[in-house]
């Protein structure tokens, strides 16, 4: 492992960021400032930290309904993403989507879903085009366990896989499809081994270790990016925050949730690993954490100071109106 | 003797019980039905009960091979769910909401909806479908539509769309005995809605509308949640000396067209609330109904009161601005009436 120091502190950043980002929505929803219902990144900071942070601008992610850590580490705009949780103006699609059906194209997200396995052709398109335009950019695909369950999983992976499309398929197995285990709703725990059906890559690493995570991503991006086509990389990690917020997780054990938390937690990990081999310094972490609560309470001000969108505008964007 | 008043919710998890108790060949299907499946030795299931409660308890009272959890795999599931009730089980399949039919349309509308023709009559699918529709929470464009006229469309489905809790059971114990297939939009914001509900089995028949309040001088036609809106509508109308008759189709296929070309007869205005919008819709699907067969006895142009012909926009204000709402329906009978 040789990371340089900017490298580890652009990790450090947003995993904090995006916990910090989390638990200050969890927040808001919560005091009545975010309508709807939103699904948090708690636990599974290291993933998005890892394979955003080594994606050109250009390249594009295709996320899930639980996306917003990967806006984030993407390197979207903070403000405009609790603006847009919030319904706002001001946010990323002037309140037309929200949580779950958010873009950003300045940045490269094409976007969360509120369609599990809605992403799957969408990333292969992505691949195919920057194939055909001859473009060294990547697509990146992030989903859950229980996505693979559907159709679409199989149709795009079978196309990425026969058009060597530069495609990145990362797998958050975070254990539940909502509330249903893993060892319930699919036969194999580890989904990377389905890459052999389709004949291309697969990789299954430990999705608390951002050190992990980052090596294999690094390995499946200079493979797509060199024409050697799709990986599918599996991430196990574990979400701290249920399926949405107000979910009361009796599906899950204490010991389970104790354990993830006290032992496997990927800021945790992180950090006594760079102070233990001295790869960075308390008084670092620090100052990050200082900016990233600065950066954080900023969005939330800005977000509930900026304006609903007008009534009047609701069709806007609509080709035609009758 | 006070009459029994139950959630919506409740009365469609006392519909689905109480069959599933009477007859041994109903299954039921879908996803995240009791919350964490699987764990039962770990005391750890039926938490969840679906996304939004209804299914709470069922698979612990009637057991897990009966409450069947599965995979997030929409066509899997309900194309198995329409196969299994060709050939002597009467399954529900629960969508968990309308939104995914896109997912499971394939197995639905090219495969159960037509089994019963392409077999010239051998095949009776006894599958009900229940799913969930409508806005009005902030969910989105992905979890707020209302696809009912999409299901309307293809010929083989027939259609519910109850709007009270007395509707909710009576009409799904009705889809559950009818040997064909069925599909049940229920609406997301009428769950916590209370009603009188008998505790005993009972139906809405199949095709058969409901007249909600009788009037003299309009006909309002609400479907699902609209009904509640044009209730109120109906109140502030009374208050103009304006007696709106309403009328709740129940099913939308088959259309009880006899209710709503009587009531027209009689009322010779013609409003129609729907949530969907108005293109090759439910709305536009009515007026044409009218215009068809009772334009003679029409004294004003027929009204329709939609949604915006739009995605559901997730803002509040954008949202609220998309839906249907009463002093739209007011404005619609005055305007029919001028």
């Amino acid at each position: 492992m040789d990371l340089s120091k900017n490298i580890l502190k652009t990790l450090y950043e947003n995993m904090v960021l995006i916990r910090k980002a989390e638990n200050a929505f969890q927040k808001e929803f919560l005091a009545g400032n975010i309508p709807g219902f939103i699904h948090l990144y708690l636990g599974q900071e290291a993933i998005a930290a890892a394979v955003c942070g080594q994606l050109k601008r250009d390249d594009y992610v295709t996320s899930t309904h639980r996306g917003h850590g990967h806006f984030i580490a993407k390197g979207s705009d903070l403000n405009k993403i609790a603006a847009e949780l919030m319904g706002k103006s001001t946010g990323l699609c002037r309140g037309r989507g929200g949580s779950m059906h958010m873009t950003d194209m300045d940045n490269g997200m094409l976007g969360t879903t509120g369609i599990v396995g809605g992403g799957f052709p969408m990333a292969a398109g992505l691949g195919f085009a920057f194939q055909k335009m001859g473009t060294d950019q990547v697509a990146v695909c992030f989903f859950g366990d229980g996505s693979v369950n559907e159709g679409t999983f199989h149709e795009a992976v079978n196309l990425a896989a026969i058009w060597d499309l530069p495609v990145l398929f990362v797998c958050e197995n975070n254990l539940y499809a909502q509330s249903t285990p893993q060892e319930y709703h699919q036969r194999v725990k580890d989904i990377a081994k389905r890459a052999e059906g389709y004949g291309i890559t697969g990789e299954s690493v430990d999705g608390m270790d951002v050190f992990a995570v980052y090596e294999a991503a690094k390995r499946s991006i200079r493979r797509a990016r060199s024409g050697q086509g799709p990986t599918l990389l599996e991430c196990k990690t574990y979400l701290y925050s249920g399926h949405y917020v107000g979910d009361a997780k009796g599906y899950r054990s204490q010991e389970e949730m104790a354990h993830y938390k006290e032992s496997r937690d990927c800021v945790k990990l992180f950090t006594e690993r760079v102070l233990r081999e001295g790869l960075l310094g308390q008084e670092e972490l620090d100052g990050i954490s200082k900016s990233v609560d600065e950066k954080v309470k900023q969005a939330v001000e800005f977000a509930r100071k900026s304006p609903l969108p007008d009534p009047a505008e609701v069709t806007e964007f609509v080709y035609s109106s009758y | 003797m006070i009459k029994r008043q139950i959630t919506y919710l409740e009365a469609v998890r006392e519909a689905m019980t109480q069959e599933m108790k009477r007859d041994e060949s109903i299954v039921f299907l879908g996803q995240d039905l009791s919350g964490g499946a699987g764990r039962e030795k770990m005391g750890l299931t039926d938490t969840w009960g679906g996304s939004f409660g209804v299914s709470k308890g069922m698979a612990t009272a009637l057991g897990t091979d009966r409450v069947i959890d599965c995979p997030l795999s929409e066509a899997g599931y309900m194309g198995a769910a329409a196969a299994a009730a060709a050939v002597g089980l009467r399954p529900i399949a629960e969508l968990m909401f309308n939104d995914f039919l896109w997912l499971a349309g394939d197995q639905l509308f090219n495969g159960a909806a037509k089994l019963k023709y392409l077999s010239a009559g051998k095949i009776t699918c006894k599958l009900t479908v229940r799913t969930v529709s409508g806005g009005g929470q902030s969910a989105g464009m992905h979890h707020s539509q209302s696809l009912y006229a999409l299901a309307a469309q293809v010929p083989g489905f027939k259609i519910a769309v109850p709007a009270t809790p007395y509707a909710a059971k009576g009409a799904l114990i009705a889809a559950i005995r009818d040997d064909d297939p069925v599909m049940i939009f229920e609406n997301k914001s009428l769950y916590s809605s209370l009603g009188t509900v008998p505790e005993e089995a009972f139906q809405c028949p199949v095709g058969k509308a409901e007249i909600v309040r009788v009037g003299s001088d309009v006909t309002i036609v609400a479907i699902s949640r609209m009904r509640l809106l044009a209730e109120k509508a109906a109140a502030e109308l009374e208050d103009m000396d304006i007696s709106a008759e309403i009328i709740d189709p129940i099913w939308l296929s088959p259309l009880d067209e006899s209710a709503i070309l009587e009531s027209v007869k009689k009322t010779g205005h013609l409003v129609i609330v729907d949530e969907a919008n108005n293109r090759c819709g439910m709305a536009a699907d009515l007026a044409a109904l009218a215009a068809d067969k009772a334009i003679d006895y029409l004294d004003g142009p027929i009204k329709s009161v939609t949604s915006v012909y739009s995605p559901v926009p997730f803002s509040p204000t954008l949202e609220a601005a998309y839906l249907p709402k009463e002093a739209d329906i007011v404005r619609a009978v005055l305007e029919t009436m001028k």
